[in-house]
């Protein structure tokens, strides 16, 4: 047993209401600079919708992830033979109009423009080239709130996996939001990707990161990664990502993400994993037991013999009482109702989602007479068909989905018959039994899920800072390597510990 | 005098230009130290320019070591006749310098036509396309032109001892008056474009990442150095 500690995060996809703010807050601190225009570490998808980069989920094209061929784990897109073959060009990389071309206005015109018969307006303009856009055609959430109509919905790749037709008529839509940030995969495929070795996994916390000095801009992360959450900054010829704010969780803040989280959808926490079981789980036979490989590769915070192998492992006694009181470990693990987006891809995700059920409950209309049995139908007739989110959720497993779907509606039902009074009590109906929970659980699903503050949302133990190697000498120095004091750069990486 | 210049003087200043400013760029210019891609802005003409540019410096590369590195005896030798390896070198050398112009020229032009490349592309990205057309196309001339209406010439007698014994410090320069004016300005050049490397892109040629081949894929690293050093 290796035990390996990870930050990982859980969005809760019912309270999500597609606000942007985190897309916008994570641009703002991270992704303001030239070169990194186009980049959204963060971005909230609409779905169904082809999301961004477009249509990232067709790997026929992007070749991103892992993939079992003769029953060993190799990279879609070739290992590193065919690598170095393709340096000289990368045939499955995304370019800028995958992505799109950033652009601003030309607000100047507004102020200084002669006076004349019309009103100024002012024009786009490319933040890439400088030159007048005639009409920006794509941006990162162009399609936000279906606004691409059908034909972009049936660009799709989970609707073009679906067996039955989606219809686009209005009475019959359905819409829900996605939001993504980078994985922090604990098999990531765009470490693997990497001919410099830059990318790297982080020992203390599993956030993977870019050794911004290693990095020679070979590209191969940006398809490598399936999700297509590392991307090339133009500008320094350097591959850029989400690092999960780690100069704010080694403080044991939130991400920003996180932090201004509109909806407080975001719960972030540690889980303890065995490394040694990540490369057997990611190469088991069929994509639909990757879920079930992956919960296995996690570890019980309260068995004393993880807790021992934890303390010789180097970690702490503050991040073992992390992982006991994380909420991820309590959603993803404990109740079972978050899951992996896409774990098909084989890289063991570690940003899981509770699948949203409100839009289901929207076509009940006589919810005060009905019992809670009748609700155990509807869970199978709901607006967003199970499959579409099996196919994000589960590679294309309903039964998983179902499962989680009657967990929330029974929680739904309780807590209605707890504040409002039901028809009959939960406790004489199926649904407990179909979905496989009790009341207490319900209770407290429902207070971490609906009310829980601040710091039972983000259980974020601080950067373990007492193993540094000079302490003194790292007093009053910032995280951020480029502003270290001068004389502590360290210039050759046989001197970075790797 | 003028022989001792350029034979002796100038490959040594260039070659001392070439080894240290890249040292120097290594050690306090790490994040300049990149492949410079433009693929993420046009994918189309690099597809084509750029694997037939990389190539051909590839093959060229091997060429030179054969021509240059490899003594005369050795190709005797193993049985190789002179005439058997200057038509493998006129074959062989042409294919890979035409390789090598064709690319940079398609290069070149999609540097100068596409405006998101051409935006960002800098002073120096454009002396070393147009150094490395000039250098790999006296290359060609020499190989392909001079080589089959002038005369075969044998350079692994006069050159290639001469390009030998700068490594050893003994530089054979009288070695080098005889040579035809093509083949010197082809070596002067191609002296002047080491000279220019730190102060380039061309730096990522040291950085070709062989060392990924027998790599784990996986990479985990500590954030601090405790666990290196036992603490």
């Amino acid at each position: 047993m290796r035990v390996k500690a990870q930050v990982a995060m859980v969005m809760h996809l019912d309270k999500c209401i597609g606000c942007h703010t985190c897309s916008v807050t994570c641009k703002t601190t991270w992704t303001n600079r030239p070169g990194t225009e186009y980049m959204w570490f963060n971005n909230v998808e609409t779905r169904p919708g082809v999301g961004y980069p477009q249509e990232w989920e067709n790997q026929d094209y992007y070749k991103g992830g892992w993939e079992l061929k003769n029953g060993k784990l190799r990279l879609r897109a070739g290992g590193p033979i065919t690598k170095l073959m393709n340096i000289f060009y990368n045939p499955n990389m995304g370019s800028m109009d995958d992505y799109y071309e950033p652009w601003t206005y030309d607000y100047d015109h507004l102020i200084n423009s002669p006076k004349s018969e019309h009103l100024p307006v002012a024009r786009p303009k490319s933040m890439i080239t400088g030159n007048y856009m005639d009409k920006p055609e794509w941006g990162s959430n162009w399609d936000d709130d279906l606004a691409g109509g059908s034909e972009v919905v049936s660009r799709d790749p989970n609707v073009k996996g679906l067996q039955d037709h989606i219809a686009m008529e209005y009475e019959k839509t359905f819409m829900m939001y996605l939001p993504r940030i980078c994985e922090h995969c604990l098999n990531p495929s765009c470490v693997a990707s990497c001919p410099s070795g830059a990318l790297y996994k982080r020992d203390e916390d599993g956030i993977v990161l870019v050794d911004q000095e290693e990095c020679r801009g070979w590209r191969f992360c940006m398809n490598g990664c399936p999700y297509n959450k590392v991307y090339y900054n133009w500008n320094t010829h350097k591959a850029e990502k989400c690092n999960f704010c780690y100069p704010r969780t080694e403080a044991g803040l939130p991400t920003i993400c996180s932090e201004t989280c509109v909806g407080r959808i975001r719960y972030i926490g540690v889980v303890l994993y065995d490394a040694d079981r990540v490369k057997a789980a990611a190469s088991v036979e069929d994509p639909q037991d990757l879920y079930e490989a992956q919960l296995n590769c996690f570890l019980d915070p309260f068995d004393d013999e993880v807790i021992k192998a934890a303390k010789e492992a180097g970690i702490n006694e503050e991040w073992i009482k992390g992982a006991q009181e994380s909420p991820i470990y309590k959603m993803a693990m404990k109740w079972k109702i978050a899951l992996p987006l896409h774990p098909e891809y084989r890289t063991l995700p570690m940003v899981w989602y509770v699948p949203p059920l409100s839009p289901i409950m929207n076509h009940i209309t006589n919810e005060e007479e009905l019992n809670t049995d009748g609700y155990i139908p509807a869970v199978d007739q709901m607006r967003i068909p199970i499959s579409y989110l099996a196919s994000l959720l589960s590679a294309g497993d309903t039964s998983v989905i179902r499962k989680v779907l009657l967990k929330l509606t029974a929680m739904r039902v309780h807590m209605r018959s707890v504040n409002v009074g039901g028809i009959d009590e939960i406790g004489k109906s199926k649904l407990l039994e179909e979905a496989g929970t009790d009341v207490e659980t319900i209770e407290e699903m429902a207070r971490l899920l609906g009310v829980a503050k601040y710091d039972e949302r983000f259980v974020i133990p601080t950067g373990r800072r007492e193993m540094d190697d000079d302490l003194h000498y790292r007093q009053g120095a910032c995280s951020l390597e480029d502003l270290a004091p001068p004389e502590g750069l360290v210039t050759f990486s046989s001197e970075r510990g790797k | 005098m003028e022989a001792i210049f350029w034979w002796v003087i100038f490959p040594y200043i260039t070659l001392a230009i070439m080894i240290f400013g890249s040292i120097y760029r290594f050690a306090h210019r790490q994040l300049t130290w990149v492949a410079p891609s433009t693929e993420f802005f046009e994918k189309k003409w690099l597809k084509i320019g750029s694997p037939l540019f990389h190539y051909g410096l590839l093959f060229a590369f091997i060429g030179h070591v054969m021509g240059m590195v490899i003594p005369k005896g050795f190709y005797h030798w193993i049985g190789v006749s002179d005439h058997m390896y200057h038509i493998l070198a006129i074959y062989g050398g042409g294919l890979a310098g035409l390789m090598i112009v064709a690319g940079a020229v398609i290069l070149l032009i999609r540097k100068m036509t596409i405006d998101r490349v051409r935006v960002h592309a800098t002073f120096a990205d454009f002396f070393s396309v147009i150094s490395l057309i000039i250098v790999a196309g006296l290359g060609v001339y020499v190989t392909l032109v001079y080589n089959t209406t002038v005369v075969a010439y044998e350079y692994r007698d006069t050159i290639g001892p001469w390009f030998r014994s700068l490594f050893v410090f003994q530089p054979q320069y009288e070695l080098m008056r005889a040579v035809p004016f093509v083949f010197q300005l082809h070596v002067i050049s191609a002296f002047a474009l080491f000279a220019s490397i730190p102060f380039t892109r061309l730096v990522h040629l040291y950085s070709a990442p062989v060392h990924y081949l027998n790599r784990p894929y996986q990479q985990y690293r500590s954030r601090s150095a405790y666990k290196r050093k036992g603490i």
